[in-house]
């Protein structure tokens, strides 16, 4: 399992990748993992805002329905509309053409709690 | 794996979606070891069988198995199971894993306050694994393993015989997917080596491990009924739009309710939906008509073969036409669906 150095993570299973004032949110590898086939995702639309630790979309697996936990607080400035209509990309490049929504932050005190890749690696083997 | 009713089950192995889809063109092999299997023996076996089964054990001969819900005096279906006719004093009944205590609870308890004192019911859940090989191609894997031309084992007939030239089973040509299969019982200690056999001679076939993911999933495209979901104990067979299993030409359990329902009506129908917009319908979900509440899914999810949201659902009856309009509510939006004809996936 993949788990890029350059990202943040959250124990809800989310990355971020910082660029500038804005961060993109995806969801990581051990998550599209445990999910298994993700067939349908809902996401915000561009200039809604999102609240830390609150549900900004939702991700389905055939079997299950699952909240997307935002690690930041902040406004929508782009939505990956591209995985509403392939889904299944989420499973196949969670850090790459699944990345979910930008979102631009009030400033860099939102990102001080999150993980480093080898404080996440530890929370999910903690986890299992 | 995930624990089911004290059971370690497999939900998925490669993942549901590619899992539905052999079995759909190659076929697929499922541990199903969990079900329960209850016999029922003795002298007056057929009178008892027929006074807790709605549906007619004497329209089918030894050798051969048989749908059936089971009822209280109520209507309310105890399980649905699968009932194997030995010969005329002795059945199996194969039952749900989560229901197979209270079905046997159950079956004691008619007994002995109906007085069938010449009934033996014996619980052989633990002398029973199943395995169960499902999909087009299942009759390729199966003919060099079976002591007999599997043809000749016809829809829901079964042979007791030898597989692999040493493991004694019953196999029956009976499924839960929609796809020509078959169902293998035997005992536990032989079930790793069946499973193995099988996946060896299913190989130039395309056979894959199937979860239970997989199973949830092609038998709702089937519409048929999974208990917890469309059968519960405050759920008529009627309700359930499963009147053919039910034979009001003999005395059963429920007959009153389940006669009367099917003269003058229920207040739920079982229907099928299919999504018209984006969304996936889920068991628990509101159905609206024009805003107004008309009924709850019972089963719902994405179809893997139809690459659409589809579900079971209770409805008024008034709304159980197909093709009448309807709206699932799905976290707080009225997504538009369309009541559809069962099977969902037809070949």
């Amino acid at each position: 399992m993949d788990f890029p150095k350059d990202l943040k993570y959250t124990k809800e299973h989310e990355w971020v990748r910082v660029e500038g004032k804005t961060v993109v949110v995806g969801i990581t590898d051990y998550a599209q993992d445990s999910l298994g086939d993700v067939v349908y995702v809902e996401l915000p639309q561009e200039g809604a805002s999102v609240t830390k630790h609150e549900p900004f979309g939702v991700v389905e697996s055939v079997k299950a329905v699952s909240d997307l936990y935002s690690p930041v607080s902040g406004s929508v400035t782009e939505v990956n509309d591209a995985i509403i209509d392939s889904p299944e990309a989420i499973n196949e490049d969670p850090y790459g053409d699944a990345w979910m929504i930008k979102v631009e932050i009030a400033g860099a005190s939102e990102l001080d709690d999150l993980l480093t890749a080898d404080e996440y690696q530890k929370f999910i083997e903690e986890e299992k | 794996m995930v624990p089911f009713a004290g059971w370690e089950m497999p939900v998925q192995y490669s993942g549901v979606i590619e899992e539905h889809k052999a079995v759909r063109s190659a076929c697929g092999l499922f541990d199903v070891s969990h079900m329960g299997e209850i016999e029922v023996s003795g002298d007056s076996a057929i009178d008892f069988v027929q006074f807790i089964m709605t549906n007619d054990i004497e329209r089918i001969a030894d050798g051969q198995c048989q749908y059936t819900p089971l009822c209280r005096a109520d209507g309310g279906v105890v399980d649905d199971t699968i009932v194997y006719r030995f010969n005329i004093d002795r059945y199996l009944f194969v039952v749900n894993a989560s229901n197979k205590d209270k079905v046997f609870g159950w079956m004691l308890e008619v007994q002995a306050k109906e007085k069938f004192p010449d009934v033996t019911i014996e619980d052989l859940s633990a002398s029973y694994a199943q395995i169960a090989i499902q999909g087009p191609k299942s009759i390729d894997a199966m003919r060099p393993l079976l002591d007999i031309d599997p043809d000749d084992i016809r829809h829901f007939h079964f042979h007791i015989g030898l597989l692999a030239g040493e493991i004694e089973a019953i196999v029956s040509r009976t499924g839960y997917t929609g796809e020509d299969g078959f169902e293998v019982y035997l005992d536990p200690k032989d079930a790793p080596a069946l499973w193995k056999v099988l996946t060896d001679s299913g190989m130039p076939h395309g056979i894959r491990p199937a979860g239970l993911g997989a199973r949830d999933t092609l038998r709702l495209e089937m519409g048929y009924p999974l208990y917890g979901h469309e059968l519960a104990d405050d759920i008529t067979p009627i309700e359930a739009g499963l009147g053919k299993y039910v034979r009001f030409s003999k005395d059963f359990l429920g007959k009153e309710v389940l006669e009367r329902q099917s003269k003058e009506g229920t207040s739920k129908a079982l229907v099928g939906l299919r999504m018209c917009d984006a969304g996936i319908p889920r068991q628990g979900y509101e159905v609206q008509s024009g805003g107004k509440t008309i009924g709850q899914v019972a089963s719902g999810t994405m179809s893997p073969s139809l690459e659409v949201g589809v579900a079971t659902a209770f409805v008024k009856p008034e709304f159980k036409a197909a093709g009448t309009s309807v709206e699932v509510v799905i976290r707080g939006r009225a997504a538009k669906a369309e009541v559809a004809r069962l099977p969902f996936y037809r070949k």
